[in-house]
């Protein structure tokens, strides 16, 4: 038998301005609208692996609890399909909402430390930050680094098979003026007036 | 009785009504089965015998077959009795030589066992085979039917009843139990989806109601009898004493300020949220503006003694502490009954508090609180006197739940929202509804849903398990605690509220069987009034003449009310515009022969429809007045009274067929 | 027709087949496609996880070179296609987001009004171009090649309005025009799992693997896809193939099948840099290769 987890939840445990917070990203302004049907759910792919689907982040978000939405790897398992997004009946962008969910969970830590998702999206960030563009097989690599999470899944092959097509290239791809993007990005406020991550 | 000779014809048609009957009963088999019996000359199955080729066959068959004698096997007569008969005639013989054999709900749809249900077929059309040779020809009588309508019940829906057909020139009788009318809807602050004001909407009809020439309207009173039948209804109304000579108040007040007593009694329109004193006015805009007095309450009418200060200040001289009931009997034609509906009594779900918490509250008691005109004046301040942070809103209170009220109360969702809207806008505090499912099936109903989602009401689905004081926490303590399984988010939640708002259902009132009786109607199992078919004949009832609307048939909100009105209103008109309506000729008469004078029927008339012919010392019977109730046939010592379509030959040829095979 | 070109960073690694193949196609129809002066990564999905303002910011950095030059955007890569359709869509939509960005612009000295038309090159082709001249163009129809069309999610959704968001067909029309035979696909618009293959494989791959399958059940000889990411993961992880028989499944870009309808030479299609290899295939099928 598994271990007994009580769940009961109190008030005290809700953010109360959550909801609102995460309506002032753009595209989120319908959240409120989410009447419960579970379209979004449904017509998930990744779903079936989320601790909480789709919905019920919705659900979570709007009630305000906060904790239980942004530790929850449903988030990070969004892969910006947006089926979900075209096919919600009350026009509730769930992709957008994902995403100032992810932003939020990052901004606040509270994401596990070495999920790989979050990870690669930090490395990303960075690189882009650095060299302007990416360059795919240094962010793998990066990632492989922090995560390891290709140990037991056979990558070798797919690595010597990139290699054998000519598709492994380590050469960095960069823009010639990169210096100039940076400047750009930082003028640009970070996000809510919060720390910014990079 | 005696038959003049002649050949019987008869013409058998079985009907197998697409798969209704025949995919349980074999049609054919019985034709060939009913070929056999004496007297058939035709005998046939057909897909539908309804339909206008099914009618056409059996009056062919009359005209060319000669058939003089018709049984058709289907549905209920209920149905299509009517349709047959005038089928019959079609072909040129008098309609009251058809019998028809239900086959449908007495047979195929209660049965499974093919071969069973096929004999038991054979054995129905048998006993009608061989009780159609003893009908004889009858004719419909006529009724004429008196214009006047009676409306029982002045709220939204007898309002609305009673200025349509006063406008349409028609002489209305609305009697009204409370002493004012307006009924629930006068109560209520705003109505759903529009957020208009009842009052705004409502007062308006009400005084056209007290000043429409074609209307009486009798407040303070009630139906005590009913006799007669369609188109010619007796009806006695009890005016109970208002101790006011209603002609002469113009509802100055003057009395209620001088009454000696303190404001101490519950005010019933306010839900017992304020008091009042035993003279009084229930609201601002009641209609008549005519105080009443409480025998219960009022010290003069309950010990004699009292300085009567009330009496003085009235310079009309309108009080009149000797007031008695008076009856009043008048006569209509037709009658709609709008008594409308109780709400659920909260104290039978006691997990819920009301009663035992005083922060909780009933709908009904919210529409009071946030009413302008209402006890506080619209301020939401609860009972405590503090004003609530959260309030918690609990749907499906007596509804939805075997072991209270089965039904869905159709109105609970609709109101809760409004309430959520009207208390979020009256007081600024969080709201929450409890909900099992969100049902709002009406115009613009589902959009009103969608602005309160937006205006950030939580919405919790769940029904609430209980209601307590009961604190597990500082955030708990001092508060009223909901425990629920949010059953979105799939864990049980506790949620310290202020303000508890129960979303009562609505329930046949409690006289309801009372008010069947009287009216000899019908109730289905719930207690509301049944209507003669729920989809075709909604405000009909099965007795003639009698129509229903409103939420005295079934919970419904004010449109569908208004909706059910005017259609009542429109029955009434159809029936008084024909002038005249047909009876089915099933009345009783006497054989003089053997009559022996006894009386012994004449008492026992429920409708006094005999009387005694003191020259030929014989019962005679009004056929105006008989009903065919059959009391007086089976009374008779000596078999002396005989009734149309149920004769001594009719009946026991029927039964000794129908058990033939036994 | 002259276009501004956005090849984006997966074109630039490991999508190098599809610009390739790109560049040659439209050469074939006469489009010319003039790279985009020093463009920077959109920000993909990765980017706009982290920071909302900078990940709009970065992409319209992108959509103020191409205004300034007037000429449409053309983006192959889905992500990329998003990415800055969404970007100049919400600072059209919301104003604070277009204050922010056109501030933070203002430092690399960028000015942006919001003009750019952004194409992906599948409209162009069938939308523009037409398939009249798509078809004049093939020398050697793709007969008896069953392809199933694979979309996936980004191109069509949710922001494009060529074509259906669940159930497009302009590929379909496309490659039938080069004589192909298109079979029934029910997950032409499921996602392939998207980044999830390098950071979550056994879910990413999974997802990828269902839409081999189900394109192999449907009868389907390849798969043709119109997103680098997409042929990455259906190309790369058809190893880890769960289920008793084994499935392979040759992948391409739908400008690889335009070529070679077209007869150009299977270098200049980028042909050998498949995992899964695709000439035997199209030996099989007697397709013609130049």
């Amino acid at each position: 038998m598994s271990k007994i987890r009580r769940t009961i939840k109190y008030e005290s445990e809700r953010d109360g301005t959550f909801a609102e917070e995460i309506m002032a990203s753009p595209g989120c302004e319908d959240l409120l609208g989410c009447f419960q049907c579970g379209t979004c759910s449904g017509v998930c792919p990744l779903s079936i692996y989320m601790d909480h689907t789709p919905r019920q982040i919705i659900y979570l978000t709007r009630q305000g609890f906060k904790d239980e939405v942004l530790r929850s790897n449903t988030i990070w398992l969004c892969a910006s399909c947006y089926a979900c997004y075209v096919d919600c009946p009350k026009t509730v962008h769930i992709t957008d909402v994902m995403y100032a969910l992810k932003q939020r969970a990052i901004r606040e830590g509270l994401y596990p430390s070495r999920f790989p998702i979050p990870v690669l999206a930090r490395e990303f960030y960075k690189m882009v930050r650095g060299k302007g563009r990416l360059t795919e097989t240094w962010l793998v690599v990066r990632l492989l680094l922090k995560t390891n999470i290709f140990k037991g899944f056979g990558m070798w092959r797919l690595g010597l098979g990139l290699l054998r097509t000519g598709r492994f290239s380590l050469a960095v791809e960069s823009m010639k003026h990169p210096e100039e993007l940076r400047r750009i990005l930082d003028a640009s406020p970070a996000q809510h007036g919060k720390k910014e991550v990079a | 009785m005696t038959e003049k000779k002649e050949e019987i014809r008869t013409g058998f048609y079985i009907c197998h009504c697409g798969h209704n009957i025949g995919s349980v009963v074999d049609c054919p088999a019985v034709v060939e089965y009913v070929k056999g019996l004496p007297g058939i000359a035709v005998s046939r199955d057909y897909k539908y015998m309804c339909s206008d080729p099914g009618q056409e066959l059996i009056a062919q068959d009359i005209r060319e077959q000669k058939l003089n004698r018709i049984v058709v096997a289907s549905c209920s007569p209920l149905l299509h009795e009517e349709t047959f008969r005038k089928a019959t005639s079609m072909g040129g013989l008098n309609p009251f030589y058809f019998q028809m054999v239900n086959i449908r709900e007495h047979d195929s749809w209660v049965h499974t066992d093919k071969n069973a249900a096929t004999e038991k077929a054979m054995d129905m059309a048998r006993a009608a085979v061989a009780r159609v040779r003893f009908h004889r020809a009858l004719e419909k009588k006529k009724a004429p039917i008196h214009p006047d309508v009676l409306i029982v019940g002045a709220g939204i829906a007898g309002i609305h009843a009673a200025l349509t057909l006063a406008n349409a020139g028609k002489k209305v009788y609305l009697v009204e139990r409370e002493p004012t009318i307006g009924g629930h809807m006068a109560m209520f602050d705003k109505t759903f989806p529009t957020l208009d004001c009842a009052a705004c909407i409502l007062t308006p009809k009400m005084s056209s109601v007290k000043n429409h020439p074609n209307i009486t309207m009798w407040t303070y009173s009630e139906v005590t009898s009913v006799d007669g039948y369609v188109g010619n209804f007796t009806i006695k109304v009890r005016h109970k004493p208002r101790y006011i000579i209603e002609d002469l108040c113009v509802g100055c007040m003057a009395c209620i300020d001088a009454c000696v007593f303190k404001q101490k009694f519950e005010d019933e329109f306010n839900q017992g949220l304020s008091k009042r004193k035993p003279v009084y006015i229930p609201f601002p805009q009641a209609t008549p503006q005519v105080v009443v007095i409480d025998p219960e309450q009022c010290l003069k009418l309950k010990t004699g003694k009292c300085k009567e200060s009330c009496a003085e200040a009235c310079d009309r001289k309108a009080i009149d502490f000797n007031q008695k009931e008076t009856i009043e009997e008048i006569k209509v034609g037709t009658v709609i009954i709008s008594t409308g509906f109780k709400s659920f009594d909260a104290k039978k779900l006691p997990q819920y508090g009301w009663g035992i918490y005083p922060n909780v509250y009933t709908a009904l008691e919210i529409e009071r609180l946030v009413n302008a005109s209402g006890p506080t004046g619209g301020d939401v301040v609860m009972r405590d006197g503090k004003h609530p942070k959260r309030i918690g809103i609990i749907h499906c209170v007596g509804s939805r739940d075997e072991s209270t009220n089965k039904w869905c109360s159709r109105v609970c969702c609709m109101y809760s929202l409004k309430l959520a809207h009207l208390l979020h806008e009256h007081s600024e505090a969080e709201i929450y509804n409890f909900y099992i499912d969100m049902r709002t099936p009406g115009k613009s109903y589902e959009e009103f849903y969608d602005r309160l989602l937006k205006e950030g009401v939580n919405f919790v689905r769940g029904r609430v398990a209980e209601i307590t004081d009961w604190a597990m926490n500082k955030d708990e303590e001092d508060h009223l605690v909901i425990r629920v399984e949010d059953t979105l988010a799939g864990f049980v939640r506790r949620i310290p509220v202020d303000m508890v708002v129960l979303a009562t259902g609505l329930e046949a009132r409690e006289d309801a069987q009372d008010v069947r009786r009287l009216f000899n109607i019908g109730c289905g199992g719930e207690g509301f009034f049944m209507e003669r078919h729920p989809k075709l004949a909604p405000v009909d009832t099965f007795t003639e003449g009698i129509f229903i609307a409103g939420a005295c048939q079934g919970p419904k909100d004010i449109p569908d009310t208004v909706a059910q009105a005017g259609a009542a209103a429109a029955q009434c008109l159809a029936l008084i515009d024909a002038g005249a309506i047909e009876l089915e000729p099933n009345t009783a008469f006497i054989d003089e022969q053997s009559c022996s004078g006894c009386k012994s029927c004449i008492s026992l008339c429920p409708y006094t429809a005999i009387t005694f012919d003191a020259v030929k010392k014989k019962a005679v019977i009004n056929e105006a007045l008989c009903k065919g109730c059959g009391t007086c046939v089976g009374a008779c010592p000596s078999s002396s009274i005989i009734q149309n379509l149920y004769e001594d030959d009719q009946i026991f040829t029927e039964i000794e067929e129908v058990l033939a095979h036994v | 027709m002259k276009f501004s070109y956005f090849p984006g960073c997966s074109l630039k690694g490991m999508g190098g087949a599809y610009e390739t193949s790109l560049i040659a196609v439209m050469e074939a129809l006469s489009v010319q496609l003039e790279e985009l002066d020093d463009w920077n990564c959109c920000g993909a999905t990765a980017y706009m996880s982290v920071d909302e303002s900078k990940a709009f910011t970065l992409a319209a950095r992108n959509l103020a070179i191409a205004e300034k030059k007037t000429d449409d955007l053309l983006a192959p890569c889905a992500a990329c296609f998003l990415v800055l359709q969404k970007t100049q869509k919400y600072i059209k939509d919301y104003p604070e987001v277009g204050r922010v960005v056109r501030e933070s612009l203002r430092a690399g000295g960028y000015d942006y009004a919001g003009s750019t038309r952004i194409r992906h090159p599948l409209d162009v082709i069938v939308n523009d171009i037409g398939l009249d001249t798509i078809k004049k163009t093939v020398k050697h129809p793709l007969k008896g090649l069953k392809i199933a069309p694979y979309y996936g999610c980004q191109v069509v959704r949710p922001y494009a309005t060529f074509d259906h968001q669940d159930y497009p067909v302009t590929m379909d029309n496309l490659l039938k025009a080069l004589g192909a035979d298109v079979v029934h696909y029910p997950l032409k618009t499921k996602c392939c799992g998207g980044s999830l293959t390098g950071t979550l494989p056994e879910v990413g791959a999974r997802l990828s693997n269902i839409l081999i399958r189900e394109a192999k059940r449907q009868g389907a000889d390849l798969i043709t896809t119109l997103c680098p990411l997409c042929f990455f993961n259906l190309d790369s992880y058809q190893d880890k193939m769960e289920g008793p028989e084994k499935i392979t499944m040759p992948i391409t870009y739908f400008t690889q099948l335009m070529g070679l309808a077209f007869g150009m030479p299977s270098s200049k299609l980028g042909l050998k840099r498949h995992i899964i290899p695709i000439l035997p295939i199209l030996k099989e099928r007697q397709v013609a290769i130049a």
